[in-house]
Parts: structure tokens; C-alpha cells; sequence
């Protein structure tokens, strides 16, 4: 998104992050990728393009994957917000993340979280999908260590 | 779920100092206060180069609670080298490669194993580590020898224990560093390639080790150069030029000085802005781009590239190329032939974009600076920001973080620079990460090229001769390993259109493409398979056995047979790098759309003796895949300096809709030396899309 001045955002939104109550302020980060980031400190979401072109970005919003570079702050207001850092739970990795290690299915790892988010997501709606329903989905995310068909292997993995 | 910070910090991290020295370092690594040192020493420059007959304690540390901990310049930059220096260490000192913590890329704890690229990793750091650590293995026996009043020779390493052959009693390394004088020992003692752990008795190297931070990585803990965080940090922007050599004749600061919490400044062309968050530096920087005035000069374009090219060459004299490979007389070769054929390729640029943006941080104190950066090069990278500072190396502290993603791209230290001087300004750190945009158009490209080459065939269907000229996109993998009989080799370099440098197998993939198309363009006009005619023409062993072994698991006859109008099939091969590949391709093409789809892969990759089997096959599927990018699809265009296709909507990279059945085939050759592998598994895919 481009940069423009800060007059027509609201000061502060109440939100929910990964179960947490949390506030942003939209003047000083327009979008929830750099609220996420930079004001709330939680880095796991990753950059990418911020262009909506790679998927590197995803989170989920009310358990729906979006680009957290192009979904202004002000438009999370009372949204339930989840990142990597809030996946697991109760001191257990999620199906995928534990998929993810036991297919090898990274490199450099820098997509991961966007690829895990976006999956996660898709698994929500159709808990069991076939290959090409996870190719469909997951064809907006970028991996330039092109790790594609492992990924495919951990998310069926996760899904059995 | 173990703690994924504690791990991420064991295994990726360095202290949080600005400076310190190694000697200090070490002391505190013996207290066991690692992670929360914060030295002031102004030592930090100080580098052990990584020669032979350096002390091992430079290499490695043992802990009183037996920790070891391993030191190397290299960096992990996705490829792999954190899980396999951590192994190997583990294999050499018989530890759990738990035990094993490595650090790694940090200018001021690390010695220089020089730049992470051209795969030298395996061939040349590896042995160092091993034989230090073989060598460490060697003195801890000699302690507890030394400590039972025994014979080291009844004694055995094992578990991170001295155990005694016959009397069955132990004792472990950290028991030995408690009781003191391994230091001392360390710092006395060189590293010891006889001691290394021959091949048939390695029980963690040659196994599949899962990458170690995977955990880390999937739970979002992992630390990438973007994510550093420092105190008060401030975030930079720099003001970019409208296009390729443009000069600033003009600028006006004010406009972002007046913004509250935001500097400016200017250094010749360079000019930037930090602000208390990215959004403010963007809106800064975009008030001072209102104020500038730039020089601009004529540019060459993308459309006239190979006009350009064969138009500027730089060699001398007479633009004759280097002559590279010279056997028997080429018109001999020629006048024999019972045909000639002759064919040029061509190269386009190509982007790297790894999928983390160049990125830094950087901190000063007391004329000391400490960078956080995402290169391949941390040494070479501090002796830049010496020259790009005006301070003495001494004063400079370079530490890489794991980095998402390099394919040879991330050679330099833009992002550190300019960060550096941002932060001196701000007199706060400051952090800089490039835009998508940023990273396509002002890192730097794969360099484009031509390739002239013509060959004479023989009645019988043999090679007699072969005429090859490169037109600057440079030598790797461009010397013939066929057998022929006249050959002259020459390559030519030319003036740079745009920013250029190394790539993923440097320009292996453009040589092998035009010379594993050409041998299809042989063997067709020889009426002769493919397979068949290269290997008539191959007597290098290691080179047939890849062949063979992808031509059979590939079931090269039977899909030669079956392949119609639509659907074709292609071999290439090559070596490069001490490693050897074969790859078959089966591929659609639909000529009303235009359309070409990677049906099935089969590569068969051998490297010598296998380190890591997982990670190899990672990187081997990783380079077919993104090979296919670069034979298909991607192509950076310009015109007149500027980038035209600056985004990935527009530069089309490989995605999940693209991926081919892919069959690896990892060939181990335990007799022989480890070579590297992370770059010669993508130079075959190309030529072999194109032959199908």
C-alpha cells in the first residue's frame, strides 16, 4: 500500500492478537502487517512484497487467511487476529507446524509462517483436501527456495 | 513444544554486545553466561583468518557443562550449512548434535571461512571444522589420560565422555573443561586432518539430518536479519534514484526534518531519512523526493540487449575473448567434418529475489558500530562499510542472522551500508529493509550473454571439432567435457548494461543451456538418441554413471518412444563444481497457447561422499524447480535505467500450479571427497526443458 498522511485514520483500534487483547494505532502503522510488526513486536509475520503478491504476509483474521500488508489497521478494529506465534496451543505445535518439521519443508524458512497461516486456513474450511485443492489455495504463496512439493507433502500430512 | 525462543537463541544467536572480543568471548562461553554478555571492548575487529595452523581454540570452545560450541564465518542462508557444520562437529567430537551449539557469521567471534558461496561450504570448511574438532576429540583423550595417569591409546570418545577401553570407567568433557587446562591446550593446538573419522565409521554424518531450526522456523521464533530488534530503533528509508546512474544535483532536507522524531541526510548521491516508524520514513522520504533533482544519463535498453552486448566488448586487445579451452587445431577438426552446424543462444537477466529483501540494523557506540545484515559475506562486508565509513575495521562488528534466502544474490551489504550511515545520523539504530521493489531493481542481476557455437560431425556421427564463444556472461562449467578431439574455447567480457553479478551456479546454467541444446542439435543432425550420442562421447566415469542413472530411472526409451507431437522428452548433463548431474525432462508443450508445462523430472546429482542425505535432496528438488523459472519464464526487462517488470506480478517466478512430479536420485560415493551441492543440481533443468 502506498504511504499516504495520516488524517483520515482513527487514532486507536481495539483488537484481539493470538487471544490477547491489543491496541494499534493506524496513524503510525497503516497496515496490520506493520502494526503486527513493528508496534506490537511480533516478527514472525513476514514481508514479502507488499503488494499482495506472495503471501509471505498471511494471517488469519476471524480464521480467514488475508495478506496482513494489504488490510489497513483501522479495518481490524474488534477482529480476532491469529499469527504463527499464536498457532499452537496449549503447549502443542499445530498438525502443520509439526508437519512442516517432519517433511523438511523449508529452506531458508522465510515464507513459512505465510505458507503455514494460509494453509491453516484452508484446512479450517476442508479439513481434507486433495492435492489440487492445496495447489488452488496455496498457489498465491510465494517459496523461492521452490520447497513447493514438500510443502504439499506436510500440509497432506497435517490433513490425514 | 520445548521453548522455540531458547532454541532459536542456542542455535542462532550471538551475544547481544556491540563489541567484544573473541578472547573475552571465550572466557565467558567457560562461565556459561553466553547469551546475557553485554562487553564493551573495542577489540571487535579482530579476525582470525581461517588458515591452516591456526589454533583450534579460534574454532571451537568446550563448556565445564560440556556444551561445544563451533565458530565459522559462514553464514546459513537456507542452504543448509548450520545443520551440516553442526553435524559434522557432532560426528568429530562424538557428541549428541544437541550438545553442538554453532555460531556463526559474526566478524567478531568467527574466523574468516571466507565468502558463503561457489559451494566451498562442503570442500573447504567442512574439513576445517572436522579436523579441529578431530583434533579437540584427540586432546580431551590426552586429559583424562592424562588425569587416570593411562595410556591415551585404551581411551575412546564417546557420548561426550572419555571412556576407558578396559576398566569401563569415564568421565565427561565438561568434568575435563571443569578441571581446567583444556583451553590452555586448545590454544596450543592445530587442527588434525590425520585424526578426522574415516567414512565407514560415521554414525551421524552420511544420515539424514532434518533441518535444525525448523522448529524455530515454523513457530515464527526465528530471528531473520528484518526481524532484529534493538532498543529505541528507528526505521530508514533511502531515496532512490529515478533510474541506473542518475545523479542527485539537488535536494532540499527540511520537509522531513520538520517531522517530528525524523532525520534526514545527504552523502553525495546517497540520501535517507529514519523515522520512529517505516510508515513516517516512507512519508519523509517521500517529501524529500518532491525536492530533488537528478542527472540523468542514456541508458541501454532490453529490447537492443545482444546488440549491446556484441557492441561493448572490453577485451584487449583486439576484443579478442580469454581463450579458455584449447585441444588440437579447430580448422583441422572443421575441414574433417562431414557437416557443420552452427547455432547462437541467447541469456537474459534473471533476479534472484529471495523472498526476505535485503535488510539491516545498525547500532553505534563509542565510534563502534555493530551490523545486523543479510549478506553472504560478513567479512567482506565489513571491509566495505570500513571504506564506506571512514573507520577502521577494528570499529566494526558484523554479525549475520540465518537469512531468508541468497541464491548468490546477497554477495554485498547495500542495506548495511546504508543503515550505518542512517544510524550514525539518527545517533539511534536504525533498520533497514528494502521494498520487493527495491530488492528487483537495485540489487544486482544474473548477467546476461550470448553464445556463439559451432560444430563439425564426422560421417560415423563423431565430434571432430568445436567452436565456442561466450559473449560476457561469464566461464563456469564452460570448458567441454566431451571427448572431441579439436576444441577452442574462448569467452568474451563486454561492458554491463545494468548492475550484475554472481547467481546460483554463476553461469553454469547459461553455458550448460547452450551447449546441452547444441550436443541435441548434434546428435539430431547425427540421426543418433540423444543419450546415445552423448555417451559415445563421454569417457569421464562419474559423468556416464549420472547418465545412466537418470536415463534408466527416468525410463528414457519408453518415453522417447511414447512422446508425440505434444509431448517430448529431453536429457542434459554437466559437471560443475566437482559434482556431476543428469537431468530428464518430460514435458507438454500446447503450441496454440504457447503454453509449456514440466510434466516429470528425473535428476540423478552425485557429490562425493553424502554429508547430510536430507538436505541434499532438498537442495536438489529446490534447483530443479526454481531452474525451470529461469528457462520458462523469468526475464528482467528494461529500458533507459529503469526496471520495467520491478514486482512479482510481473516477473513470473515458479509457483505451487508448476511444480513437475520430480524423482531425485542422490548417487553416494563414500571413496570420495564431499563436493558442494547447493548449486550444480540447477544447471541441467534448463537445457533439459528445452531439448523435450
Amino acid at each position: 500500500m502506498t504511504a499516504q498522511e495520516p488524517a483520515m485514520e482513527p487514532e486507536v483500534v481495539d483488537l484481539t492478537v493470538n487471544g490477547q487483547p491489543r491496541q494499534a494505532h493506524p496513524r503510525l502503522y497503516p497496515t496490520l502487517l506493520q502494526a503486527l510488526r513493528e508496534e506490537l513486536g511480533l516478527t514472525g509475520t513476514k514481508y514479502g512484497c507488499g503488494e499482495g503478491l506472495c503471501g509471505t504476509c498471511t494471517v488469519l483474521i476471524d480464521g480467514n487467511a488475508v495478506r496482513s500488508c494489504q488490510t489497513p489497521t483501522r479495518q481490524v478494529a474488534g477482529k480476532k487476529i491469529t499469527t504463527i506465534e499464536g498457532l499452537a496451543g496449549n503447549g502443542r505445535l499445530h498438525a502443520l507446524q509439526q508437519a512442516f518439521i517432519d517433511e523438511d519443508a523449508m529452506q531458508c524458512g522465510y515464507c513459512s509462517p505465510g505458507m503455514i497461516m494460509n494453509a491453516a486456513a484452508l484446512l479450517r474450511k476442508n479439513p481434507h483436501p486433495n492435492r489440487d485443492q492445496i495447489v488452488e489455495k496455496m498457489n498465491g504463496n510465494i517459496c523461492r527456495c521452490n520447497n513447493y512439493n514438500r510443502i504439499i507433502a506436510a500440509i497432506q500430512k497435517a490433513a490425514e | 513444544m520445548s521453548d522455540p525462543g531458547k532454541g532459536a537463541e542456542s542455535r542462532n544467536a550471538s551475544p547481544s554486545a556491540v563489541t567484544i572480543s573473541r578472547r573475552q568471548f571465550t572466557r565467558l562461553l567457560g562461565a556459561g553466561i553466553l547469551m546475557t554478555v553485554t562487553g564493551t571492548d573495542t577489540d571487535a575487529g579482530q579476525t582470525t583468518q581461517a588458515r591452516a595452523g591456526s589454533p583450534i581454540s579460534d574454532r571451537l570452545h568446550v563448556s565445564v557443562d560440556g556444551t561445544i560450541t563451533i565458530m565459522t564465518g559462514k553464514v546459513d542462508i537456507g542452504q543448509g550449512s548450520r545443520t551440516e557444520l553442526t553435524l559434522v562437529a557432532a560426528e568429530e567430537l562424538k557428541v549428541d548434535i544437541a550438545g553442538v551449539r554453532l555460531i556463526m557469521g559474526d566478524t567478531a567471534l568467527c574466523p574468516d571461512d571466507g565468502s558463503t558461496g561457489s559451494s566451498l561450504t562442503t570442500p573447504r570448511t567442512v574439513p576445517r571444522v572436522r579436523s579441529a574438532c578431530a583434533a579437540a576429540r584427540q586432546i580431551l583423550i590426552k586429559m583424562a589420560a592424562k588425569h587416570w595417569g593411562c595410556d591415551p591409546g585404551l581411551l575412546k570418545a564417546r557420548d561426550s565422555t572419555v571412556v576407558h577401553a578396559t576398566d569401563g570407567q569415564s568421565i565427561s568433557y565438561g568434568e575435563l573443561a571443569r578441571i581446567g587446562g583444556v583451553d590452555e591446550a586448545m590454544e596450543h593446538a592445530g587442527e588434525d586432518d590425520n585424526a578426522v573419522t574415516p567414512v565407514a565409521e560415521w554414525t551421524v554424518m552420511g544420515h539424514p539430518v532434518r533441518r535444525l531450526t525448523s522448529e524455530e522456523i515454523v513457530t515464527g521464533a526465528q530471528v531473520f536479519p528484518s526481524d532484529i530488534r534493538r532498543p529505541d530503533m528507528q526505521y530508514g528509508k533511502v531515496l532512490n534514484p529515478p533510474a541506473y546512474g542518475a545523479k542527485l544535483e539537488v535536494i532540499d532536507l527540511h520537509p522531513a526534518k520538520e517531522m517530528a522524531g525524523v532525520t534526514a541526510m545527504r552523502d553525495g548521491n546517497f540520501a535517507g531519512v529514519t523515522a520512529p516508524t517505516s510508515h513516517l520514513a516512507e512519508l519523509a522520504v517521500n517529501r524529500i523526493a518532491k525536492t530533488a533533482k537528478w542527472e540523468t544519463f542514456a541508458q541501454p535498453s532490453s529490447s537492443e540487449l545482444f546488440t549491446y552486448i556484441r557492441e561493448h566488448v572490453l577485451d584487449r586487445p583486439a576484443k579478442q575473448g580469454k581463450v579458455v579451452q584449447k585441444t588440437g587445431t579447430l580448422q583441422a577438426g572443421l575441414d574433417n567434418a562431414a557437416q557443420v552446424l552452427r547455432e547462437s543462444y541467447t541469456l537474459a537477466h534473471i533476479q534472484h529475489a529471495p523472498m526476505e529483501p535485503r535488510a539491516a540494523v545498525a547500532e553505534w557506540s563509542n565510534g563502534n558500530v555493530t551490523v545486523w545484515a543479510g549478506t553472504a559475506d560478513p567479512f567482506p562486508v565489513r571491509r566495505t562499510l570500513s571504506e564506506e565509513l571512514g573507520i577502521p575495521e577494528e570499529r566494526i562488528r558484523v554479525i549475520v542472522p540465518d537469512t531468508g534466502g541468497h541464491f548468490c544474490g546477497k554477495h554485498t551489504g547495500e542495506a548495511a551500508i546504508q543503515a550505518a550511515k542512517l544510524a550514525r545520523v539518527a545517533r539511534k539504530p536504525v533498520h533497514i529493509r528494502w521494498t520487493r521493489e527495491e530488492e528487483f531493481t537495485w540489487a544486482y542481476f544474473r548477467k546476461a550473454g550470448i553464445i556463439d557455437v559451432r560444430a563439425g560431425l564426422d560421417a560415423s556421427g563423431q565430434i571432430t571439432a568445436w567452436d565456442w564463444t561466450t559473449w560476457h556472461s561469464g566461464n563456469s562449467a564452460i570448458t567441454v567435457p566431451y571427448d572431441i578431439p579439436n576444441i577452442f574455447v574462448q569467452s568474451k567480457t563486454c561492458r554491463a548494461p545494468v548492475r550484475e553479478g554472481s547467481y546460483r551456479a554463476v553461469a553454469a546454467p547459461a553455458n550448460l543451456f547452450a551447449r546441452e541444446s547444441f550436443m541435441d542439435e548434434l546428435a539430431h543432425a547425427a540421426k543418433t538418441d540423444p543419450i546415445e550420442f552423448r555417451l559415445r562421447h563421454i569417457s569421464n566415469e562419474r559423468l556416464r554413471a549420472v547418465v545412466d542413472t537418470a536415463a534408466q530411472r527416468f525410463g528414457w526409451d519408453k518415453a522417447r518412444r511414447n512422446a508425440a507431437d505434444k509431448r517430448g522428452v529431453g536429457i542434459a548433463c554437466g559437471t560443475e563444481k566437482g559434482s556431476y548431474v543428469a537431468t530428464c525432462a518430460e514435458v507438454d508443450v500446447d503450441r496454440e497457447q504457447g503454453e509449456i508445462r514440466v510434466v516429470r523430472v528425473c535428476e540423478a546429482f552425485e557429490c562425493g561422499a553424502i554429508i547430510n542425505p536430507a538436505n541434499l535432496k532438498i537442495q536438489v528438488e529446490g534447483c530443479i524447480v526454481m531452474g525451470m523459472g529461469g528457462a520458462l519464464w523469468e526475464e528482467i526487462r528494461f529500458d533507459n535505467g529503469r526496471i520495467l517488470n520491478a514486482g512479482f506480478d510481473r516477473y513470473r517466478v515458479p509457483r505451487f500450479s508448476d511444480l513437475p512430479e520430480l524423482d531425485v536420485v542422490l548417487m553416494d560415493r563414500p571413496d570420495l571427497p564431499s563436493t558442494g551441492a547447493g548449486e550444480t543440481p540447477i544447471i541441467t533443468i534448463a537445457p533439459a526443458i528445452a531439448n523435450a
